[in-house]
Parts: C-alpha cells; structure tokens; sequence
C-alpha cells in the first residue's frame, strides 16, 4: 500500500506540471535555463525568509510570521525576476531558435518563470513528505488522518499551478502598470498560504475545497490575461 | 583529474556550422558517392548562403563578428543543456545508490591518503583532522597532475595511455564488481557467479572498447558518466566526514589555480593540446559530440585511424568517403571564395565535415565526480531539501561557468562556482531552511 500511495501521490502533485513542462519547455533550451533559474530565485526568497524567521526568534513558533514575510518575499522575487527577463529580452531574442512565440508572446517567459516557482516551491513543501510515504509506516492506522498524503499532494499541485497563474498574471500587470492586478495577487498569495494554516486542526476539506476553488478562478484570469476567450478556448478543443 | 570546462578549439573560428551538423552526419553516414554528396551539399550551402545574405544585407566586419557571437550564445544554450543531461544524470545515480545501498554511507575503512580518522568527539580535533587529510590529498592530486603533464609534454603517450587504461580497467572491472555485489545484496538479489562475470565481463571490455577506442557516441558518454558515478560514491565511502567538505573547497581552488594561472598545470595541458592539434584523453574528458573518431585533429591522427580499423568495411570505409569528399572540399574552396563578398555564412560551411561534429562543450570527469561527490554527500543525511537545494544550485553555477565560457572563449574551470553554490547552500539549507520547511511541513503550512 505504501508505495502504491507514493507513486499515486507523487504523480497527483507532481504528474501536471511534468506534462507542462514536457509537452512546453523540454523543447527549447533557453526555456528549460530560464525554468531553472526561476527554480534558483525561488530558493533565494525561501533562505531569505528562512534567515528573517531564524533571526527573529521569539516568533519562530508563530508560523503565521514566517508565513507573511515569506509571501512577501516570494513577490518580491517575482518582481526581480520580472526585471531580469525583461532587461534580458534584447539579449534572450539572440539566444533562441524560436525568437517569435518567445518574444512576441511575452506571457511565456512569465509561464516559464511562474513553473519554476512552482515546481521548486512543490518540491521544497512536498518532498520530504514523499520521501515518508514510502513506507515502512503509514498514516492514519492508529493517529493522524488517512487522507493526509492525498490532501497534501493536491494542495501541492493547487500551488504549483497557482505559481504559474500568477506568474502569468503578475507580468502582465508589471507590463501595464496595472496595480491593482498586483495587490490581487499578493493578497490571494496570502489568502491561500493562511488557508493552510487550517490544516494544523486536521480539517483538510476546509482548505482543498476553497484553495482549489481560488486555484480555478486564477487559472481563468490568467487565461483571460493572457488573451484568451471563450471562443479560443473552444477552437482549440477542435481537431485539426 | 580535476578537469575543466571547455569550447573545441578546433570549432572556435567557424561558429556557423553547428546548425548543419545532424544533417552532414547523415551525408557521411549515407550514400557511399563522395561527388554526389557534394554537389548535394554544395547547392546546400549556396542556398543557405544566399538566404543568410538576403538577411543581413549589409556585409562590414563588425557585423559578422557581432553575428558569430550572437551564433556562439545560440548554441551555447544548446550546449549547457547537452551538459545539464549528463550532470543530473550522474548524480541521480550517485544520491539513488547513497539512498538505497547502505554499504555507500557507512564509514569502515578509509582511504590511504587520509590517515586522521575524524574519530575524537572534539570539533577542534574534527577541523585539524579535516584540514589535514584535504591538505594530503591536495598534495596527492596536485603530484599526479604535474605528473600527466610532464609525461604529457615530453610526449610519453604510452605511459600515460596504459595509465588511463589501467585505471578505466580498475573502476569498470574491480569497483563495478563491488557495486554489482552492494546493489544486489540490497535488493536481496540472488545471482550465481557464472552470470555475475560473464556479465562483468562483457560490461568491462565493451566499456574499454568505447572509451579508449570507438563506439557509439551515446554508449562511450553512459560509461564516462558511469565512471563517473562509480569514482564519486568511492570517494563518498571512503573519505571521513569531514574531509570531504573540506577537499570539495580544496579542490575547487586548486581548479581555479590549475586552470586560469598562466603557469597552471591543467592550461598547460591545454595550451599544449591545442599547438599539437590533439585532443585530450577521451577517457579524462566528457564531451557532447564525437572526440576519437573525428578524424580532423591532424593527419597522424587520420593515420592512425585507419591503420586501425580494418581495411574496407566499416569505420574505414566511412572514412574514405569523408576523405575523398574533403578533397574535393578542398578543391573547390578557391572557387567559392570568390563569392564571399556576396554570401557571408558560407565560408565556414565549406570547412570539411569532420571538423563540424567536434564542435561541442567539453566538461573534465572530474567536475562530473565532484559535483555528484557534493549531491551525494548532502543526500547521504536523509533530507530531500538540501539535496534539492544543492542540486539547483550546482546547476546554476554550471550555467554561470558557461555563460562565462561563451563571453571568455577560453577555457574555465567548472568546479570553483558551482561548487561554492553547491557547500553555501547545503550548509544554508541544512542549519535554516530545513528548520523552517520542516516546521512548515509539519503543520502543513504551505507558503
């Protein structure tokens, strides 16, 4: 059962963003670096609130601190990401075989960055995790809650998407100056990352429900930012 | 050997050919007539050439250079990816075995160059110790490095040969024995001895075969990365705990010494490969194209390619063709350059065939050793994250090395960023990331 339960739990939270990253990024290579560097900031905004949640150590048992500045950080890094792609862009358009669909569509450097986020924020939350799933014990025999492996790798895969979406969004919104997508952002970040904290009380459905019902509604938003439509979407679902 | 990272120098001065490469593989791989293949080639290149002109109309000098750099960044992406591949690869290896083979993280018997054990509870004890056998080992690294080039400069390349075949022999003979034996004893495999050599056997001399000989392109990089593996879980079994963070930081220093001094022992090596027009030891050095059967590095080479293969049928054969087709390259060469004025781009591409597919990045096996020796080590305490962590953080010093490598067009150590990324973020995320992540994980907090 345990490995069962891993294999299952590994593809429910990490199976979506492997296909995305298949089917999207594996082709080019300046996307693949890009990812990756996405990863590395990421990482750099995780040390950083790490390092403020260490040095303030009367908190350190208040995980809603570390949480906050955590939030923050990670926009920041966003935003300094932001910087650096759009600074690199004269240089990024030298470097890439297919300089049309990564240069004229801008909202894919941002779908990119937003996926390495994503993934690394995932594998940093989820991993360790896994790693118990394997066995030789199990969850939900004599304490704890059977549903934990599952509920913890949907609301990984919640946030790994909702980087994405976010990402896309947040670029945009850079790109237009448009600051009130901005606040939305870092306050539905925040209304996510507080929801988890819910999960300590072992209510899982009081958190997977509404992450997963903000995840829907961002992905639309980002799909209508990205300039997509009802009649798109319904064209490419037709078969060529 | 502590190796390097490092452009062909023989692609250096036509960056324009890379595109074609796959293609031109096909050519000499294809059809037998060498004048066919030309004149296909030939309206080929005509073509591409009067396209690239049409693109850039306006032919002054800076123009091209600015465009070879630009190629040069093109395929440097390229590149850092043919690297990424094999990198995680080895060290997916390396932290798979460290995760379920228990035989890699015990500490029993230690290397002979380490004599202070680490076994004093004392941390002043532990650093002396520590430093001392890095110190050692140094030493022992840095002999046997001077050691190659002396042979290497004074053209002894039957020592240093029976050298490298001695010890390619050793790893893919004795240690990948040992290893089949741990693999199989942690599985609960049971295998009769018979099989067990027989497949040792064919392992070793295919291996043997395809590193100091020739074979496919793909079978000679698993083994180097195999090789590789092997030689980081040794030195994660056999160095004392300490020791091994402390010869990681050694050592990249010393490949930064070794490689960017003007006296350095491994730019010798290389400044000399390249005025002999050699390559380095296919069995040192891991590259993303073909290396020993390319047959451009210089006429003794060719020589000795086709002495030794057989006489008509297979690689000879390829060769012939691509010999004849060279000529006939070399034929036409003036003619064409009447038209260089006219297309730009073209020049390069009538270069023979066979200096194209050298064309690649070439990364030292120790660099792929010691990246794996850092990632092992920091998964051989059970934490995911700063496995994860140092991870990332080696392949965005990778990255950065060769970001440098297409700015600079030399060659660069590989060891010195990544690995600095590599020990700041295990030593980071071991004392606070992972606190925090675990007490986040624990409440299943997400940020």
């Amino acid at each position: 059962m345990t490995v069962v339960e891993f294999v299952g739990c590994m593809f429910l939270a990490f199976g979506p963003p492997f296909a995305m990253f298949v089917f999207t990024i594996a082709h080019d290579p300046v996307r693949i670096i890009i990812l990756i560097a996405a990863a590395f900031f990421w990482l750099l905004s995780l040390l950083l609130s790490s390092f403020w949640w260490f040095i303030v150590f009367p908190l350190r048992k208040d995980l809603v601190f570390g949480l906050i500045f955590s939030v923050i950080f990670q926009e920041a890094f966003r935003g300094v990401i932001y910087k650096i792609l759009r600074r690199a862009q004269v240089g990024l358009t030298k470097i890439t075989d297919d300089t049309t669909t990564l240069i004229e569509n801008k909202h894919i450097l941002a779908y990119v960055s937003g996926l390495g986020f994503g993934i690394m924020s995932g594998a940093f939350s989820l991993i360790n995790v896994l790693a118990d799933a394997v066995g030789p014990g199990t969850m939900g025999i004599k304490s704890g809650n059977e549903m934990f492996f599952i509920t913890s790798s949907a609301t990984t895969l919640c946030f790994i998407l909702l980087h994405t979406f976010w990402s896309v969004i947040f670029f945009d919104a850079l790109d237009k100056k448009n600051n009130f997508q901005l606040i939305a952002i870092v306050l539905s970040h925040m209304l996510v990352s507080c929801l988890t904290l819910l999960n300590k009380y072992q209510v899982y459905s009081a958190t997977i429900v509404p992450i997963s019902f903000i995840c829907g509604l961002t992905g639309l938003f980002a799909f209508k930012v990205a300039g997509g439509s009802y009649n798109s979407f319904k064209s490419c679902l037709v078969f060529r | 050997m502590d190796g390097h990272v490092a452009t062909d120098s023989s692609g250096q001065g036509n960056p324009r050919q890379a595109p074609n490469v796959s293609k031109r593989k096909d050519h000499q791989r294809g059809s037998g007539d060498a004048s066919e293949n030309q004149s296909r080639e030939r309206s080929e290149n005509l073509s591409e050439g009067s396209r690239r002109s049409r693109r850039h109309s306006i032919d002054i000098p800076s123009e091209m250079s600015r465009h070879e750099e630009e190629e040069e960044l093109k395929y440097g992406a390229k590149h850092v990816i043919k690297l990424f591949a094999p990198v995680s690869l080895c060290m997916v290896v390396v932290v798979a075995t460290i995760r379920t083979v228990h035989f890699y993280s015990v500490k029993d018997v230690y290397l002979v160059y380490t004599p202070f054990h680490e076994e004093s509870p004392e941390t002043s004890t532990k650093v002396w110790n520590a430093a001392a056998n890095s110190l050692i080992l140094m030493c022992v690294i840095v002999v046997m490095t001077i050691l190659l080039i002396l042979l290497y400069k004074y053209r002894c390349y039957k020592t240093i040969h029976g050298w490298l075949i001695v010890s390619s022999l050793m790893l893919l003979s004795v240690f990948s024995y040992l290893y089949l034996e741990e693999v199989l004893r942690a599985y609960d495999i049971p295998m009769d001895y018979p099989t067990l050599l027989f497949g040792l056997w064919n392992f070793g001399v295919m291996g043997m075969i395809c590193i100091h000989w020739q074979g496919p392109l793909k079978l000679q990089q698993a083994y180097l990365i195999f090789i590789a593996a092997l030689m980081a879980l040794v030195f994660i079994k056999y160095l004392p705990e300490w020791t091994t963070w402390a010869v990681l930081a050694v050592i990249s220093v010393w490949d930064l010494i070794a490689v960017l001094m003007p006296k350095g022992p491994l730019r010798i090596l290389v400044e000399t490969a390249q005025e002999r027009n050699e390559q380095i030891f296919p069995a040192l050095i891991y590259s993303s194209t073909y290396m020993y059967t390319s047959l451009a590095a210089g006429d003794e080479t060719t020589a000795r390619n086709s002495n030794t293969s057989g006489d008509e049928h297979g690689f000879s054969q390829d060769w012939v063709d691509n010999h004849e087709s060279r000529a006939a390259h070399r034929r036409v060469d003036p003619q064409d350059s009447q038209n260089r004025s006219r297309t730009m781009g073209h020049i390069s591409e009538n270069i023979p065939c066979q200096e194209e597919e050298e064309r690649g990045v070439k990364l030292g096996l120790g660099d792929f050793i010691f990246y794996s020796v850092l990632v092992g080590k920091a998964s051989s305490y059970g934490d995911w994250n700063t496995t994860l962590a140092c991870f990332v953080a080696i392949l965005i010093g990778l990255c950065l090395t060769l970001l440098l490598l297409a700015i600079f067009q030399k060659a660069l150590p590989a060891l010195p960023i990544s690995i600095t990324f590599g020990l700041i973020f295990y030593f980071v995320t071991k004392e606070i990331v992972s606190p925090f992540s675990d007490s986040l994980s624990n409440e299943q907090v997400f940020v």
